[in-house]
């Protein structure tokens, strides 16, 4: 069972099969065997996982079940839970404990969801390693002498070893769709504004968003359905967001007549050529089902990570100023005064990383700077949303790499911050651009997957599903088997 | 060479709605420390701050007030400092696109009226508040009032000298007072201000100017002004530069003292606050808002003056408040004979007792439907003028209408014929030299004849008729 898909744990659950507490006993199992290898969980608790199954099965007993009853999620460490620590992998927050629960987790419990631990990730969410965590690096299980990409790389790690059949992760410049290509799972980053932030740990506001972590494209749909909905205290969650059948886009038949774009920018000379060859792959597998490849071109893609990293650090430098020791989180010993405590604690608490872009932010918004690096990102962002507009005028859907390369090993980037940021270099602009996007594997190289990135207009997270549920269905990449932990 | 002073002033006014700028805590003054709060006032993480449209209603009503632009489109900006009191190392603000933008306010100088251009209204969230007073080295945080609203109004530097900032300040309370957008008591910090001074030698360009921080008293303000501006001139008189830097005026010792300088002075690091979009009104809700403004003190001044026929010196004095102009109206309804009546004894009577018993005029024990019927009772000419004070008198300290006061207290006066040539005819019968005296001629002895018989009438007799009287059964 740890393999299967969260559809057919709840088949089962449903059919009377299983229980939520067996489901949920197996998981933990799992989880305690295995995360000594992976440490993709930073925090479990066995009997507060299975206190949610007993509950879950009574409530089915008694009224029927709800969504997503009994299934367990494990839930990345950004999300604000009134059960466990918050500490989004920083010591800054290692005593935190939120007093509330985000938006989407009280929906994913409304849902009858089993929330399983706090996952690892870079800490709050700045890199494509998990390498930058507090709680030390997390491992890829396709071999754990290589990262499982980041930030959500814990969330990632733990659904391709199948510890957990589903889990949430976030999205600001890849976070979501590089950790799941390079874990070989899908990975879906709705709309900006389609999920409510609040409760999520704010790394770039503007660019932020959460999303699910699954072995399949229904998975996702499933987890996504639940998690999406107007939040009125998130003045960036849109009231009147256009509705999608989730569950009814991934009738896989997606692929008729879809019209493709295939950006040049994308198939550039320097990426894996392996990498290349399975993206190929799978862009012939499309057309074969009925897609039409449309060379398309969106050129301001070269600028993205600039304005990434001028837009997200200078955002994060204001949203982590709330850490200043005054309230919560972590304060140095014995400050002299009010400056050393500040500068002490937050020295202390915050990572190398953190201190980076906090750093850049902070510079990129210097009176005298201001104009020449945010005002000049903030063109590219336009620039970059109106090539996506552009290119939507010629096809349905673009389809990319997720990631230029496979995972790399642990260690092997961390001296180099720069070649770390190119690993997003294919996710970043449609986090610019506020557009969903998805990866699912597609292959692999040399034993490690590979990730196909589908990219819609806003909204249309019903055409990446159709799409991607119809690839899916025609290859056999999801049950690919994994030399990890036991029986796939 | 003689000196100028340039003064622009920035105005931080509290928008007195229910709940705080971003988040649905109360802003009620006086609770106890951080009872009003919630995470997001408190800065936890992932919590995001929810426009009060209230406020920017309010802050758009402040606008139209002055005649200034409505944008209707506005964007909120973080400002970013590092500060115990400010819980999320920033505040939200508006930076280059604020709500509202060129108006002016009109102000009463010495020889008519001056036009004080005001830049900008912006919204803006208010910090808590640091205590280290007597807290043994210790400094404890209260952010009760983090997240209130606030609307900071930005004067040009078109004021001449203390008195005009004054003047200025004056006027802009109360409009506020008026458009009721602030409760604006000084006092509980709902009404603040910076001042930015410099002088300069006439003719000569601006000189480097100083900024006096946070001031909460008009007598403070024009103290600080006043003494900076002399500071200011001695400084260069003898050779030296004014450093441009922030300054906190010392109400205890009477003089000012640097905070910080140019070189200390904080990057504020403004950039688009991610978690808000665009504040956006339409036409037609400006107009809305518009059509519901109240009349405003110039407005009800000339009102009065025309309608009620009031001096420009009563009608100035009534609208002083929008409670004050109230109070007159619904006193003048009650009583429409006789308007000017109404002024003379709300004015002269009615808040000199108030004001003597330290009360406002909302706490007047006497409501204007009770002072309309003691001024009734004037008019018809039941009693005089005098006895009405009496009444009056008695009106603060009972419950009892004037009517039944006059009946007890046995205060009508005596407007009959008969009653008063039956008295007449006594005081006559009994100073038959003094007769005989005003009959040859002696016309000045008629003030003794009423003196005798208003004091036979133990007062009560009306004082025109027995002047009319007199003269009549004097003749003979």
């Amino acid at each position: 069972m740890p393999f299967s898909t969260l559809s057919k744990i709840k088949d089962r659950l449903d059919a009377g099969a299983t229980t939520a507490v067996a489901v949920a006993k197996t998981y933990l199992d799992r989880i305690a065997a295995f995360n000594g290898d992976l440490n993709a969980f930073v925090d479990i608790d066995p009997a507060h996982v299975l206190e949610q199954a007993e509950a879950s099965d009574a409530y089915r007993t008694k009224h029927g079940a709800r969504a997503l009853e009994g299934l367990p999620i494990a839930i990345k460490d950004i999300f604000c839970t009134q059960d466990g620590p918050t500490r989004c992998c920083s010591h800054i927050l290692k005593d935190f404990h939120a007093p509330y629960d985000a938006h989407v987790i009280t929906k994913l419990k409304e849902a009858g969801a089993v929330l399983v631990g706090k996952t690892n990730m870079d800490e709050f969410a700045m890199g494509s390693s998990t390498e930058t965590s507090a709680f030390g690096p997390c491992h890829n299980p396709w071999d754990i002498e290589r990262i499982p990409g980041g930030s959500s790389g814990g969330s990632a790690s733990a659904v391709a070893a199948a510890l957990v059949p589903a889990a949430l992760g976030t999205d600001t410049g890849g976070s979501i769709r590089q950790p799941a290509s390079v874990c070989g799972i899908t990975g879906l980053k709705p709309t900006y504004g389609r999920v409510s932030r609040r409760g999520i740990i704010a790394f770039a506001s503007s660019l932020d968003q959460a999303g699910p972590m699954t072995r399949t494209v229904k998975d996702a749909a499933m987890i996504a359905a639940a998690m999406s909905g107007h939040d009125s205290m998130d003045s960036t969650s849109v009231p009147d967001a256009p509705a999608v059948d989730w569950l009814g886009a991934c009738d896989k038949t997606g692929m008729k007549g879809l019209r493709i774009g295939k950006p040049k920018e994308y198939f550039v000379d320097g990426m894996d050529t392996g990498v290349r060859a399975a993206i190929d792959a799978a862009l012939a597998e499309c057309e074969a089902l009925g897609a039409e490849i449309v060379d398309i071109s969106l050129p301001h893609t070269d600028a993205a990570v600039a304005a990434y990293y001028v837009i997200a650090p200078s955002e994060a430098s204001a949203n982590l100023s709330r850490y200043d020791a005054v309230r919560f989180g972590h304060r140095c010993d014995n400050p002299d005064d009010l400056l050393d405590m500040y500068t002490r604690s937050r020295d202390e608490g915050f990572g190398k990383e953190v201190k980076r872009r906090i750093l850049t932010g902070t510079f990129a918004l210097s009176s005298g700077y201001y104009d020449a690096y945010y005002i000049k990102a903030q063109q590219v962002r336009t620039l970059i949303r109106q090539d996506f507009i552009n290119a939507f005028a010629q096809v349905d859907v673009i389809a990319t790499p997720t990631s230029p390369i496979t995972a790399f090993k642990l260690g092997e980037k961390t001296a180099d911050p720069l070649t770390m940021y190119l690993s997003d270099i294919f996710t970043i602009a449609l986090n610019l651009a506020g557009l969903p996007g998805l990866s699912q594997p597609c292959g692999f190289v040399d034993g490690l997957p590979v990730g196909l990135q589908w990219i819609a207009p806003a909204w249309r997270e019903d055409v990446i599903l159709g799409a991607a549920s119809a690839y899916e269905a025609a290859t056999d990449w999801v049950k690919a088997p994994i030399n990890f932990g036991g029986e796939a | 060479m003689s000196w100028e002073t340039v003064i622009g002033l920035e105005v931080h006014v509290q928008v007195n709605t229910k709940s705080k700028q971003f988040c649905g805590c109360s802003t009620e003054f006086g609770a106890e420390p951080n009872t009003q709060t919630c995470p997001v006032c408190l800065g936890m993480p992932g919590q995001l701050p929810v426009l009060n449209i209230e406020a920017a209603r309010k802050t758009v009503l402040t606008g139209l007030a002055i005649n200034a632009d409505i944008n209707l489109i506005s964007k909120f900006d973080r400002k970013n400092y590092f500060y115990p009191d400010l819980p999320k190392g920033y505040q939200i603000t508006q930076f280059p696109l604020p709500i509202v933008e060129h108006g002016y306010l009109d102000i009463p100088v010495n020889d008519g009226e001056k036009r004080i251009g005001v830049t900008r209204i912006h919204m803006e969230e208010d910090a808590g508040k640091s205590m280290h007073e007597g807290l043994d080295g210790v400094s404890h945080i209260d952010l009760n009032r983090s997240g209130v609203p606030l609307m900071e109004i930005v004067s040009e530097p078109d004021m001449a000298n203390a008195d005009e900032a004054i003047a200025y300040l004056k006027q802009l309370h109360q409009l506020v007072c008026f458009l009721d957008v602030s409760g604006a008591n000084m006092e509980k910090g709902q009404f603040r201000c910076d001042a930015n001074v410099s002088v300069r030698r006439s003719g000569e360009p601006l000189g480097t100017r100083t900024e006096m921080k946070n001031m909460n008293s008009f007598r403070f303000i024009k103290q600080a002004i006043e003494y900076e501006v002399n500071r200011q001139i001695e400084i260069i008189e003898n050779g030296g530069a004014v450093v441009q830097e922030s300054r906190l005026w010392d109400s205890v010792k009477n003089e000012s003292r640097s905070m910080r300088s140019k070189e200390e002075a904080h990057d504020y690091r403004y950039f688009p606050e991610p978690d808000l979009p665009p504040l956006r009104f339409t036409q037609d809700e400006v107009d809305a808002i518009r059509a519901g403004m109240p009349e405003l003190p110039g407005q009800l001044r000339k009102r009065f003056e025309t309608e009620f026929g009031l001096s420009p010196y009563d009608a100035d004095v009534l609208t002083q408040t929008r409670e004050s102009a109230a109070w007159y109206e619904s006193l003048a309804a009650a009583h429409p004979a006789d308007p000017k009546r109404c002024a003379n004894w709300m004015i002269n009577e009615l808040l000199g007792r108030l004001n003597e018993a330290g009360k406002e005029l909302a706490e007047s024990p006497v409501s204007s439907q009770r002072l309309a019927g003691l001024l009734e009772r004037v008019g018809d000419h039941t009693i005089s003028g005098k006895a009405a004070k009496d009444v009056l008198d008695i009106m603060m300290e009972s419950d009892d209408d004037a009517d039944t006061i006059i009946e007890t207290k046995g205060l009508k006066q005596v407007s009959d014929t008969g009653a008063i040539d039956a008295i007449i005819v006594d005081v006559m019968a009994a100073n038959p030299g003094q007769v005989e005296g005003y009959r040859g001629g002696k016309d000045k002895l008629l003030g003794f004849f009423v003196g005798q018989v208003m004091k036979a009438s133990r007062g009560k007799a009306n004082p025109g008729m027995v002047n009319q009287r007199l003269k009549a059964l004097l003749k003979g």
